[in-house]
């Protein structure tokens, strides 16, 4: 009577069993793979950031060093040789804020975009979701990000521009711009797997889709019947409203529905990046 | 639940070998494929295109809760793409397997180290990715550091470390993984002999601990040591599985030819292997005659034939005699002496035959294995083959025959004793 049944050692630890075979069709996202891995995914974002400016002289200053010259370039070509308007913003908190933005969009694009020939010893020899190698290397540009920020907090601050309520929209900025850029990262690293094509494609589609975005002028210079196309490239939605959540006036981007668009589109490179992912991880160690 | 550990049902695996040559496929082979396509269709030129190999097939086995398989088998029979497949870094053909509990594998220790990082930072990094926790690895930190020996240097970046050093703190750190299954692939060949033999006891450590393990190596005394059971594989299939001391004579005494003379065949050599075509390795007795048994009182010529079909620089052919257990006796290049060396800096296109005669009084009785290498130093390995032929030794007449009892040891040279009584 009193032989209740007690969980024996085998059924505590619950050994599941795992089953491995050809996977047909799209395969699913094996989301419960990624959580289980998470701490890698952790692992490997520090490990990026640990790094990145190992032996330099100047260390993390080069994160704003690097958008402060970008700046002063930008500000003479596009300021004082072709006097494109900036909404009424400051010139430098115009460009100094796109270019922010701008670069933790396209540092993002192309880390993830090597990252899978990059980690190729990783890849070839232990099991992890491969789907965290390219992510790591989206969120490692954050920290990055955040140190360049801080001079953009000052310099708002010089030009006396106080932050409305419209600063709370800022997180879903860039979460627009981390998302896009996984999107094509994902595409873009399992591609370049496959073709090593990719690693010269790559330069060239950061500078022409810097030239494609409001980085150097404002939105409000396109003309109006054309904004729902341009809007298209969801970083015009990243790089306008970033500065309108910074500044909240000035900027033309109020147009909902052409933040839609880009949202939209957005989650379309994103969703589809993922499928084109899973369906060639599975060659990636043979391949690499 | 189940009481196996690891279930393997029919497993296969194939490359298509023409995607394997060109590994850098550019987007434009791929276009002009696409719109070539109709072309060679019509041609039916396609199914040529692409040839498969299968690396693996038709491979069945099952090992039991707690039990150490061990997987025997020369290059390219089929090892690694299993454990691959085993620890899902690479996807299967057909077939399945199961597997009942946390997989830990060891395809190579110190997986993604990075250089910029210390010695600790790596244990973590490493660690992560052979999937421990955070967690786990803290508690561990210490005895891993402790195992390792680098202490002194473990806020070092290892960049600085020497190789030996770097291969220890990777290997410790695989040591100390805990996972139900374990999978491991020659790992055990890092490092000095000191640290090999720790290993090997950690090892075994794990092998008595109850956890399964699947262990691969060319090692025979490490199999024999680890392993109760084993199976052998032979070009992509298993041929063979018994208790691990059967497995490996059985290991050892197939696939050789028995004649003393071994011939290779245009398939069997690889593309890597060009310009350099191994065609035959025999021994010959003093009378000239090629045979699988040799007297150890006598002289053994080893003869190695071959092609050039373009000249290499700095090439060099050599020999590595092993015993059965896999053992090495020695290694013999054929540009050893200056001379030699001097004369073939560069060997011109042709056919050769290099020999090389072991002299008498050297081998004791038993079974040996003749490996085969093809190299240009630090620049290429063009061909190598660790068991390209075995011969055995009849010691008759050999010193110290009057006792017939057996002699330890894989030489049984005459030294010459002189006995005198001192004063």
């Amino acid at each position: 009577m009193t032989e209740t049944t007690l969980p024996t050692k085998a059924d505590t630890q619950a050994s599941e069993t795992l089953v491995i075979q050809p996977t047909r069709g799209l395969g699913s996202l094996n989301l419960r793979d990624l959580w289980r891995y998470r701490e890698l995914a952790y692992f490997l974002t520090w490990r990026d950031i640990k790094v990145r400016y190992k032996q330099t002289l100047l260390g993390a200053a080069w994160a704003i060093i690097q958008p402060l010259l970008q700046m002063i370039v930008f500000n003479f070509l596009f300021g004082n040789l072709a006097e494109i308007p900036t909404d009424g913003i400051p010139r430098p908190v115009f460009t100094y804020s796109a270019l922010l933005v701008w670069n933790l969009f396209s540092k993002a694009l192309s880390d993830a975009g090597r990252s899978l020939v990059a980690n190729r010893n990783m890849i070839t020899k232990v099991y992890f979701p491969r789907l965290l190698i390219p992510l790591s290397s989206v969120l490692g540009g954050i920290v990055d990000f955040a140190i360049a920020f801080v001079i953009l907090l000052g310099m708002m601050f010089y030009y006396e521009i106080t932050p409305t309520v419209s600063i709370w929209t800022l997180p879903l900025f860039l979460l627009l711009a981390l998302v896009t850029a996984l999107g094509i990262g994902l595409w873009l690293s399992a591609l370049n797997v496959n073709y090593r094509d990719i690693r010269y494609i790559m330069p060239f589609l950061t500078q022409f889709w810097l030239l494609a975005s409001p980085v150097a002028y404002p939105l409000s210079e396109i003309s109006d019947t054309w904004r729902w196309l341009y809007s298209l490239n969801p970083m015009v939605a990243v790089v306008e409203g970033f500065r309108w959540a910074l500044v909240g006036q000035g900027s033309t981007y109020d147009a909902m529905p052409l933040l839609w668009i880009s949202i939209l589109s957005s989650l379309v490179l994103l969703i589809s990046g993922l499928f084109y992912f899973r369906r060639m991880e599975r060659t990636f160690a043979d391949m690499v | 639940m189940s009481e196996y550990a690891i279930k393997v049902e029919n497993l296969g695996k194939h490359y298509r070998i023409g995607a394997q040559v060109d590994r850098f496929r550019t987007l434009r082979d791929t276009i002009a494929d696409t719109v070539t396509w109709p072309l060679r269709a019509l041609r039916g030129q396609l199914p040529s295109g692409y040839e498969t190999v299968w690396a693996l097939r038709d491979v069945s086995f099952d090992v039991r809760k707690g039990q150490v398989l061990g997987v025997i088998g020369r290059n390219g029979a089929g090892k690694s793409t299993l454990l691959k497949i085993l620890s899902r870094v690479t996807e299967p053909s057909q077939g399945r397997a199961e597997i009942t509990g946390r997989v830990g594998s060891l395809l190579e220790v110190g997986t993604g180290f990075h250089p910029e990082l210390t010695g600790r930072e790596n244990i973590f990094l490493n660690g992560a990715i052979l999937g421990m926790k955070r967690g786990e690895i803290n508690a561990k930190m210490e005895e891993i550091i402790e195992f390792a020996g680098v202490r002194k240097f473990i806020e070092t970046p290892v960049k600085r470390y020497s190789s030996g050093m770097y291969l220890r703190l990777a290997f410790s750190v695989a040591a100390h993984l805990e996972p139900e299954i374990l999978v491991v692939d020659e790992v055990l060949a890092v490092g000095d002999a000191e640290f090999q033999r720790k290993c090997l006891g950690k090892m075994s450590d794990v092998a008595q601990q109850g956890r399964t393990v699947l262990f691969v190596s060319h090692d025979m005394s490490a199999i024999l040591r680890l392993t109760d059971e084993s199976i052998v594989l032979d070009k992509g299939q298993v041929i063979h599985r018994a208790p691990t001391q059967q497995a490996v004579d059985f290991y050892m005494s197939s696939g050789f030819s028995q004649s003393g003379e071994r011939n290779w065949s245009a398939d069997e050599i690889s593309a890597d292997a060009q310009p350099f075509c191994p065609v035959a390795l025999r021994v010959r007795n003093p009378q000239g005659e090629v045979s699988d048994t040799m007297r150890s009182t006598e002289p053994i010529t080893v003869e190695l034939e071959y092609q050039l079909e373009e000249p290499i620089q700095a090439l060099r052919l050599g020999i590595y005699l092993q015993t059965v257990r896999g053992e090495v006796v020695f290694t013999s290049f054929d540009t050893d002496s200056p001379e030699q060396y001097e004369r073939y800096a560069t060997r011109p296109a042709g056919h050769f035959v290099s020999r090389c005669q072991i002299p008498a009084n050297l081998l004791n009785e038993g079974q040996y294995v003749v490996g085969l290498n093809a190299s240009a130093f630090r620049v290429k390995r063009y061909f190598q083959d660790e068991r390209a032929l075995a011969f055995s030794i009849d010691a008759a007449g050999a010193p110290g025959k009057q006792w017939g009892e057996v002699r330890l040891g894989p030489v049984r040279p005459d030294l010459n004793w002189h006995i005198e009584e001192a004063a």
